[in-house]
């Protein structure tokens, strides 16, 4: 156990100073050439917001369902299968069929090949779902199909959020999926969060209508509020021009009316709309729709077929630069929830860094004492390990860019504290072997081998309580996991190379003193 | 030689009293839940005026209709964290509170840090807190179940049940909030007992197969004892880093730190006082080792 060949001690030193160095690159800044890894820190130390928004895809499957009723009504009339009194309740759609129909309306359904019910060939599993219930037919989603459209329209909102996140520019954003339904959006370095909020609060859909008093119009009617709350209108269900048509929106003075407006441009088929619709609607109200609300509601004094126009609607230069930011970046599938938020300034999150430092210092100070008063000779060999110990297990969390969080430096103290253990149930075992045996290579022989396997036992109990805590824990504590469970490797490894390669070369120098330790 | 072994029978009753007594707390009174638990939102706030303070803050919140409100200092005379039960999960809360704010005490305070969990969150995060201790406690039995004979693992795991109950015990009596770092703790401190645990019985099961002739009463008392400057070394240079942390490691790192210190005290205690006290009960000899190297 004692024997090092010169390979060995030349490999200990090599990787040894290895880590010593990458750990060193944290405090020095090597113009990203050399060596451009660094540890991050988390957003409870550098500060910044954490954001957990949930899709709510309830709208979504709704107009879907709508748009299936068209689809199926159009498919049987072409087969010429009547059905009647198609309706939408609870999210089902309901039909009645006929005796004799019946039975080829749910082969149809269940038909692999069916057009009208597609995804079987490449999921084994219908999109739609047919429940006979006697002559009136229940069709829903299946739940591939619930997938199929949670993670589509979860595709749809990672990319709009990443664009409004982007326009807003702030440094390195983070965006990741969550499940099916959820996105994560991680925003280093921001203090307030409240204009991103907002900003993602907004489902932005933007439809141009015209306000009427024909309550009979042949679209349907709906009556909606104003942005202020107060006023009302009755607005036609005939959507003019909408969000899709936009090719930019920016935010402009008007010096005429001294007025902040939002100027947009349209695409050719939202021109050619907007035109034909301005020619022949002059004199009416055009009402401009946003997520269900009136922004405001002009009359149309000219035909524009300029394709691009403004809109105004008492803005100041903050509402008006992110309406435009949300038109520009596109509407939202379905509205999304902010259902967990963590923020940290920036003072704070520094604040956790020195006082994380402090405390690992005292701690590391403490130990090293502790150990000197205790051990001596060994003590200083424990020491010396310790803090290449530290040095490797920083270097390893910078070769791999993990991420430091506050409970992670509690993690790396916690290492300090523990990592000695395997160092002392050596030690103590060496004590116990040197009482009846006088050579002294024997008895370190004897102590490092005989305590091997209460060190591996000892050390894979919190390896196993690490891991549990990586997988299952969130955030922050998901440093502490790291730390603590990459802290039990470099421990071992410091144990069993460094020290022990100090320790021979220190017992081979002085194997017939008496009471080496 | 301390006689440790004199003492099993008082430390075994004062144990199940403690467990007793905690189970009852954890029923009855039930645990301080977090905001990470519970839902709601919390806001850490800095003031620079000496009129903001515990009680004209109280005054602020209440009138703002947020539902169960606490507000406490937090470390220092110019911090608190205010704590609110959202109830309605109102989208702009933490603007209206500024706006709020604003009204009685102008600019002088900031938000250093603004947490807010909506309900589903909430729960989402306590069943896989409940999960992973649950997890944990499994895979240390089956751990020990491979490495030892059945008996030092009923031992092994009714000590780390103690070390996890008496821990939240202690959180419920003194209502210490129970957040996701007091769930890392306490893995940690199961991760800890063990660990503490598995060397004495590492050494019990050694002795067993080297001495025929003593006794199990004796003989873990021998173990003990062996091992002894060891549980003390070990423990205390940990202890001494926890010490670090709840000192000056900032208000943030206080409650997982001082589960951390309890789950130490608590873990060396058990590893002597009720894993090798199985051990005795259950009679275990040299021949239940080495019935079970014969099948190795």
């Amino acid at each position: 156990m004692l024997y090092f060949s010169k390979l060995r001690i030349l490999f200990i030193t090599l990787f040894s100073v290895l880590f010593i160095l990458i750990a060193s690159s944290n405090l020095f800044k090597f113009d990203d050439i050399f060596f451009d890894k660094k540890i991050n820190l988390g957003l409870d130390l550098q500060g910044g917001s954490y954001l957990l928004l949930e899709i709510d895809n309830e709208p979504v499957i709704e107009q879907k369902l709508q748009n299936l009723t068209t689809t199926i009504r159009n498919y049987f009339k072409e087969k010429n299968i009547k059905i009647n009194n198609i309706k939408i309740e609870n999210q089902n759609i309901f039909f009645n069929v006929t005796e004799n129909d019946k039975q080829s309306v749910l082969d149809i359904f269940k038909d692999e090949n069916s057009d009208l019910n597609p995804y079987y060939p490449r999921f084994k599993s219908h999109q739609l779902e047919i429940e006979d219930t006697g002559l009136n037919l229940k069709v829903n989603f299946s739940r591939q199909g619930l997938i199929k459209l949670k993670t589509s329209s979860q595709d749809q909102a990672i990319e709009i959020v990443r664009r409004r996140v982007d326009e807003v520019g702030t440094n390195e954003p983070n965006i990741l999926k969550r499940g099916n339904n959820r996105i994560l959006v991680e925003l280093p370095g921001l203090d307030d969060p409240m204009r991103i909020k907002s900003l993602l609060g907004k489902t932005a859909n933007l439809t141009f209508r015209f306000v009427t008093n024909d309550e009979n119009d042949r679209f349907g009617v709906e009556k909606l509020k104003f942005e202020n709350g107060l006023e009302e209108a009755t607005v036609s269900k005939r959507i003019i021009i909408s969000g899709e048509n936009l090719l930019d929106a920016q935010p402009k003075m008007d010096t005429q009316a001294n007025q902040t407006i939002v100027s947009f441009t349209l695409d050719r088929v939202g021109a050619k709309r907007f035109g034909k619709a301005t020619s022949t609607g002059i004199g009416k109200q055009l009402a401009i729709v946003l997520d269900g609300k009136i922004i405001s509601a002009p009359v149309v004094r000219d035909t524009i077929a300029s394709g691009s126009g403004q809109i105004s609607g008492g803005f100041t230069f903050q509402t008006a630069t992110d309406l435009a930011l949300l038109l520009r970046s596109g509407a939202l599938p379905a509205p999304l929830e902010i259902i967990e938020e963590r923020t940290v300034g920036p003072d704070l999150g520094q604040d956790s860094i020195n006082a994380g430092m402090i405390a690992l210092a005292i701690g590391f100070i403490l130990v090293i004492i502790f150990m000197f008063v205790k051990y001596k000779i060994f003590g200083l060999i424990t020491n010396v390990t310790l803090i290449v110990n530290l040095f490797i297990l920083l270097g390893v969390l910078t070769l791999f860019e993990a991420t430091l969080t506050l409970p992670g430096i509690a993690g790396i103290i916690l290492t300090v504290g523990m990592a000695v253990d395997a160092n002392v149930l050596i030690f103590e075992r060496i004590k116990e072997e040197l009482k009846d045996e006088n050579n002294n290579i024997l008895a370190f022989d004897g102590g490092y081998t005989k305590s091997r396997t209460a060190i591996l036992d000892a050390n894979i109990t919190t390896l196993l309580a690490a891991i549990i805590l990586f997988f299952m824990g969130s955030g922050p504590v998901k440093g502490f996991a790291v730390t603590l469970g990459v802290g039990i490797f470099t421990t071992l490894f410091s144990v069993y190379f460094i020290a022990r390669l100090f320790t021979s070369i220190y017992v081979s120098r002085n194997k017939d003193k008496e009471k080496l330790i | 030689m301390i006689a440790f072994n004199k003492y099993y029978n008082h430390f075994n009753l004062l144990s199940s009293i403690l467990i007793v007594i905690s189970l009852l707390l954890l029923i009855f009174k039930g645990l301080n839940f977090g905001i990470d638990f519970k839902g709601g939102t919390l806001v850490e706030l800095r003031a620079s005026d000496s009129k903001i303070n515990v009680s004209s803050l109280r005054d602020r919140f209440n009138q703002m209709d947020l539902g169960d409100v606490s507000v406490k200092k937090f470390g220092n005379d110019t911090d608190f964290l205010v704590k609110f039960e959202n109830k309605d999960n109102k989208k702009n809360i933490i603007e209206e509170i500024k706006v709020n704010l604003d009204k009685s005490f102008g600019n002088n305070y900031d938000f250093r840090r603004v947490e807010n969990v909506g309900p589903k969150v909430s729960a989402e995060l306590l069943k896989s807190g409940v999960i992973a201790i649950s997890l944990s406690l499994a895979l240390m039995l089956i751990y020990i179940w491979i490495r030892f004979e059945w008996q030092f693992s009923l031992g092994a795991i009714l000590a780390l049940f103690h070390d996890v109950i008496v821990t939240l015990g202690v959180f419920s009596l003194f209502s210490f909030e129970i957040n996701l770092s007091i769930i890392a703790a306490v893995l940690t401190i199961v991760g800890y007992s063990m660990n503490d645990t598995v060397v004495i019985f590492d050494r019990v099961r050694e002795n067993l197969r080297k001495y025929s002739d003593i006794k199990i009463f004796e003989l873990t008392n021998i173990s003990i004892n062996e091992t002894l400057s060891r549980t003390i070394i070990t423990s205390a240079t940990t202890l001494l880093a926890l010490l670090a942390i709840y000192f000056f490691g900032g208000e943030i790192l206080k409650g997982f730190s001082l589960a951390m210190i309890l789950g130490v005290v608590f873990g060396t205690y058990s590893s002597i006082y009720i894993a090798n006290t199985v051990l005795v009960r259950l009679r275990v000899s040299q021949k239940t080792v080495l019935r079970e190297d014969e099948k190795k």
